[in-house]
């Protein structure tokens, strides 16, 4: 039976209709194309009244199947599908083929961009034919959620959705939730003090009933879809029973080991084996730190487990595989700082008295291991000079060409701190200020009233090799100040290198486990970059903070919150709808080769062991084509995306190459005459 | 032409059916594969007049060119068109058969013949008559010729084609016979489909509908490669599957047929089968199947993996379908660039 297709081709305004002949491509796709029965062009399809006009063709010329010729599936495929769907035809029988991203955003020549329009609409013309008809699958939503990262924007979710009375796992790596900014002494540009305003967050999250904490664990694994994931999670084994565990402290006192702490203290203080990162602590259930702790190493001490009042020292405690099920999951894993070893000229690691900026957090902080003095590394000396180079890893195509956002404030509190507790000069070399969020802009001019100096140039040395009398012992900042444009030399106490921000290590790893993906750099990537910033391209999985880009606290806040929102929306609905673009394997004609069953990225294959076969579950699918690019005996079929119809969108595309040529079926007519 | 079918002859004493067996761009393996059949071959020569059969018996073209259109119930036609002779002799045969089978890899896929698709006549015939290769002494730089003026008069030779195109790139084709070439018990269960008279839809492939995989005995458990091993570099152990030992078995994208004859010997699958039902392209769907387990995410790593494991891709991949393949010659003939 012949379809009645009908055309539909959009101007967008002149986003479409500027590089493309939208009339003339309406036109002759109405005149040349088989079944076309109907082909306009409209100013916007997407408008009520575009997609009135669509409803009202397919009701009245009985049309079977709808072409739609305007901008990305992802901005409007549902609109069409809805407006098919409106006039009783099913959905999945209507294509929205690109000509804006894919054609006339990208092209300069009008023709040929005209050209490339023509053949996307003959070839969503063809594939249109062979599509079939799917109906949408339903799902339950589970009301609990998963949160990964319990710094500032993980805390944040957590508690909107806990508060909503929607219950929370909230995970985290390390034996603390509190993140970054638990290390922090001000905040910007207020200066309150950062612990004063995160501990209340920390310990409500800590108590709530609807919050399950799992501090010291890491997520194993994820499947299953939105609505209903299943996860594992590897508790790490913290060698302290968890429930009894009072939190006294006695075993952290009584410990005899100390190791240099690199993780809370960023390596400027120490800890002991046993330890909970810093008073604070939310759990307040220490961890042994098995590669340092005595009993671990030659099977001697046990003085924690000898003075523990509740017996909650276990030794023998093995890492724990825990399974939940939650219907969202909210990434905020966070960032991590750059290693400023990385660039050797600026002698972070050679030079005692150049610090990274989280170092210099932990110096200035009250609670810090020099009570907030600070002090160069003999520990007594007080700077009288102090440089703060910015954008050290940051703007700088060696390492990240992304700007990390916060350094230009976080530098001016620093500046802020120095002033308020030396009588340091105090130098910062930016290249430009960026202090563009409410009240950054007037903190850098307090700043400049405070008499912190700023040098427009980008540091090209830090060095203690002095050429001057003046410059002995110091340590000399090397840089062209580019407003009087001349190489200048700084001699200093101490120099600060605001460290850029930086994905986590394994920030694709767990993407990847999510089934999300990342940039170049490796942040996460939001469904849309302005109108759906931490929403992701899986359904049910959401990000916030700074693992989806750099931004200072209140930004990490407010996305924390926006995607609580968001999962707060879901759990609401109660019900969310999956595509039915699955793939189904035909089990007759599996040999089992077990190609496919590692590269489904959402475990959706299962292998039956009696039949020696491959299954794909459907509540699981998200119809990626993975398994059926992979499937070497082609027995894998995608829903939606079938043979039939991709090869008729490639013949369609090619309608030009395959008009009917002059006649040249046989071979001999290419022969030449005469051989040799 | 399944109202058609050569039901005739099935050893109750009626008629005879006609049966050709044909070869063009080939080995002759085929025909040593049917004769394979061993002593079923009789049922054969019950159930038909073998009409031509160049291998094995004897049979002119004019008497062909004699008999009515589709007076051969079945020919059975292998190798693929590399010459206008093969032509002439593929569009004959379709004429005067009601059942044109492409038998073996040659006419359904191209085979071995097909790899000269890589190249033009002008390069066959530069390697062939007057490259450096050892076994070529030809001082005069003779040539084929089409023609030739000789003194008694012109000698014709069949004309060599630039490519080389499958039977069914040729002509219409019913029924298709995978394998380079196919195992006899394989044609025998042919020849009683198609004696049965129970024929299947047009166009199809005689055969099964999986991959040798089904027939492999091997244990087959987790496929995630780091090295692809050259034959000669190992000796495999006899239980694992072969890929996940790192040779490039091709046995997961091959059609079932032979029964994992070579696997069992230790010697990875090649291919001969051809691509399974449904399938297109077969070295593009084995490609992209091995690039899938490939277990790196590091390009340059991804690189090194593939350039020491494959060196010689078109063989791994597209050893018997490359006349076949999606990677043809473009449809539209080149302008007249080459010439003799």
């Amino acid at each position: 039976m012949a379809e009645k297709i009908g055309v539909y081709v959009c101007h967008c305004g002149s986003n479409i209709a500027g590089k493309v002949d939208v009339e003339e491509i309406a036109q002759w796709a109405g005149e040349n194309l088989d079944d076309v029965a109907v082909s306009r062009d409209y100013k916007f399809m997407c408008s009520s009244l575009g997609q009135q006009m669509i409803e009202d063709d397919i009701k009245k010329e009985k049309l079977t199947r709808v072409v739609v010729g305007a901008c990305s599936p992802h901005l409007h495929e549902k609109t069409f599908r809805r407006a098919c769907s409106n006039a009783g035809m099913n959905p999945y029988l209507m294509d929205l083929t690109n000509i804006r991203e894919h054609c006339s955003w990208v092209h300069k020549d009008r023709s040929l961009a005209t050209e490339k329009a023509r053949a996307l609409i003959s070839a969503a013309v063809q594939r249109v034919k062979h599509q079939e008809p799917l109906e949408p699958m339903y799902v339950d939503v589970n009301p609990a959620t998963l949160v990964i990262g319990g710094g500032i924007a993980g805390l944040q979710a957590t508690l909107e959705l806990a508060d909503a009375g929607y219950h929370v796992y909230l995970v985290e790596r390390l034996p603390s939730i509190g993140g970054h900014m638990a290390q922090f002494d001000k905040t910007f540009p207020t200066l309150d003090c950062s612990a004063c305003i995160l501990t209340p967050k920390m310990s409500e999250a800590g108590q709530h009933e609807n919050v399950t904490l799992l501090t010291y664990a890491e997520l194993e694994e994820v499947s299953g879809s939105v609505g209903s994931f299943k996860v594992k999670i590897r508790q790490k084994s913290r060698c302290v029973d968890y429930d009894a565990c009072t939190g006294c402290g006695i075993c952290v006192e009584k410990c005899p080991r100390k190791v240099l702490d690199t993780e809370f203290e960023a390596g400027m203080g120490n800890r002991k084996a046993i330890y909970m990162p810093f008073p604070q602590a939310v759990p307040r259930v220490p961890v042994i730190d098995q590669d340092s702790c005595i009993w671990f190493e030659r099977q001697k001490c046990r003085a924690c487990e000898k003075l523990c009042p509740t017996d909650a020292i276990k030794f023998d405690q093995e890492d724990e595989l825990i399974d939940i099920e939650v219907g969202n999951i909210i990434i905020a894993t966070g960032w991590k700082p750059f290693d400023s070893k990385k660039i050797p000229q600026y002698g972070y690691g050679r030079l005692a008295n150049v610090y990274t900026s989280m170092e210099f957090e932990r110096l200035c902080n009250a609670a810090g291991p020099t009570n907030g003095k600070i002090v160069m590394r003999d520990g007594k000396t007080v700077p009288k000079s102090i440089a703060i180079v910015h954008c050290v890893g940051s703007r700088d195509d060696r390492h990240n060409p992304y700007c990390s956002g916060i350094c230009c404030m976080a530098a001016l509190k620093f500046g802020h701190l120095v002033l308020e507790k030396t009588d340091a000069e105090v130098y910062s070399f930016y290249i430009d200020m960026r202090t563009n969020q409410k009240n950054y802009e007037e903190f850098y001019q307090r700043l400049l009233g405070e008499g912190m100096r700023f040098v427009r140039g980008k540091v090209s040395e830090v060095t203690d090799a002095a050429r001057m009398p003046t410059e002995q012992g110091k340590l000399i900042v090397q840089c062209e100040d580019t407003l009087i444009g001349r190489q200048q030399r700084y001699p200093v106490d101490m120099v600060i290198l605001m460290g850029a921000l930086e994905p986590q290590e394994d920030a694709r790893e767990l993407g990847l486990k999510c089934g999300i993906s990342c940039s170049m750099e490796g942040w996460y990537t939001e469904r849309h970059p302005k109108l759906d910033p931490v929403a992701t391209m899986t359904d049910g999985v959401f990000v916030a903070g700074t693992c989806q880009g750099p931004k200072d606290i209140p930004a990490s806040v407010a996305q924390g919150a926006a995607a609580a929102a968001r999962v707060a929306g879901m759990i609401t609905k109660g019900k969310v709808m999956i595509e039915p673009i699955v793939a189904s394997i035909n089990e007759q004609a599996c040999s089992g080769c077990k190609i496919c069953n590692n590269m489904c990225p959402y475990n959706a294959i299962e292998f039956i062991e009696e039949t020696e076969t491959s299954r794909v579950i459907t509540a699981l699918c998200k119809g990626c084509g993975t398994c059926v690019a992979a499937c070497p005996a082609g027995v894998i079929t995608g829903a939606h995306f079938n043979n039939k119809q991709i090869f008729a969108e490639i013949e369609g595309a090619l309608w030009d190459a395959l008009q009917p040529a002059a006649e040249s079926s046989s071979q001999a007519e290419t022969v030449p005459a005469s051989a040799s | 032409m399944s109202e058609s079918a050569p039901t005739s002859g099935n050893g109750n004493g009626k008629a005879k059916g006609k049966l050709a067996i044909y070869w063009a761009a080939s080995c002759g393996g085929c025909e040593i594969s049917i004769l394979g059949i061993d002593t079923k071959i009789l049922d054969v020569a019950a159930a038909f007049d073998l009409v031509m059969c160049p291998c094995i018996a004897d049979g002119k073209v004019r008497d062909i060119e004699k008999m009515a259109d589709g007076e051969i119930d079945v020919c059975l036609f292998n190798g693929g068109i590399r010459t206008s002779e093969q032509e002439y002799m593929a569009r004959l045969l379709r004429q005067k058969s009601k059942c044109l089978i492409a038998f073996g890899s040659c006419a359904t896929e191209g085979c071995i013949p097909g790899l000269g698709n890589l190249h033009n006549r002008q390069e066959i015939f530069d390697n062939s008559y007057t490259s450096e290769t050892h076994s070529t002494e030809n001082p005069d730089n003779v040539r084929p010729q089409a023609v030739t003026e000789v003194p008694e008069g012109k000698l014709h030779l069949p004309i060599f084609y630039d490519t080389l195109k499958t039977l069914d790139q040729t002509v219409d084709v019913d029924y298709y016979l995978p394998g380079c070439p196919p195992e006899s018990p394989r044609i025998w269960e042919a020849i009683e489909v198609l004696l049965s008279g129970n024929l299947p839809a047009k166009g199809a492939t005689i055969g099964e509908n999986t991959t040798v995989c089904d027939y492999c005995p091997r244990t087959r458990k987790n496929k995630k490669i780091k090295e692809f091993k050259r034959t000669w570099e190992v000796i495999p152990d006899d239980e694992t599957c072969l890929l996940e030992q790192g040779l490039i078995c091709a046995g997961l994208a091959t059609r079932a047929g032979c029964g994992a004859l070579c696997p069992q010997v230790n010697s990875p699958c090649i291919g001969c089968y051809g691509p399974n039902e449904g399938v297109e392209d077969y070295g593009a769907r084995f490609l992209s199947a091995l690039a899938s387990v490939i277990d790196s995410e590091d390009p340059d790593e991804i690189d090194e993996i593939i350039s020491k494991g494959i060196p010689d891709p078109i063989g791994t991949f597209y050893r018997f379908s490359l006349a076949g393949s999606l990677m043809r010659r473009g449809k539209r003939p080149a302008p007249a660039a080459t010439s003799q």
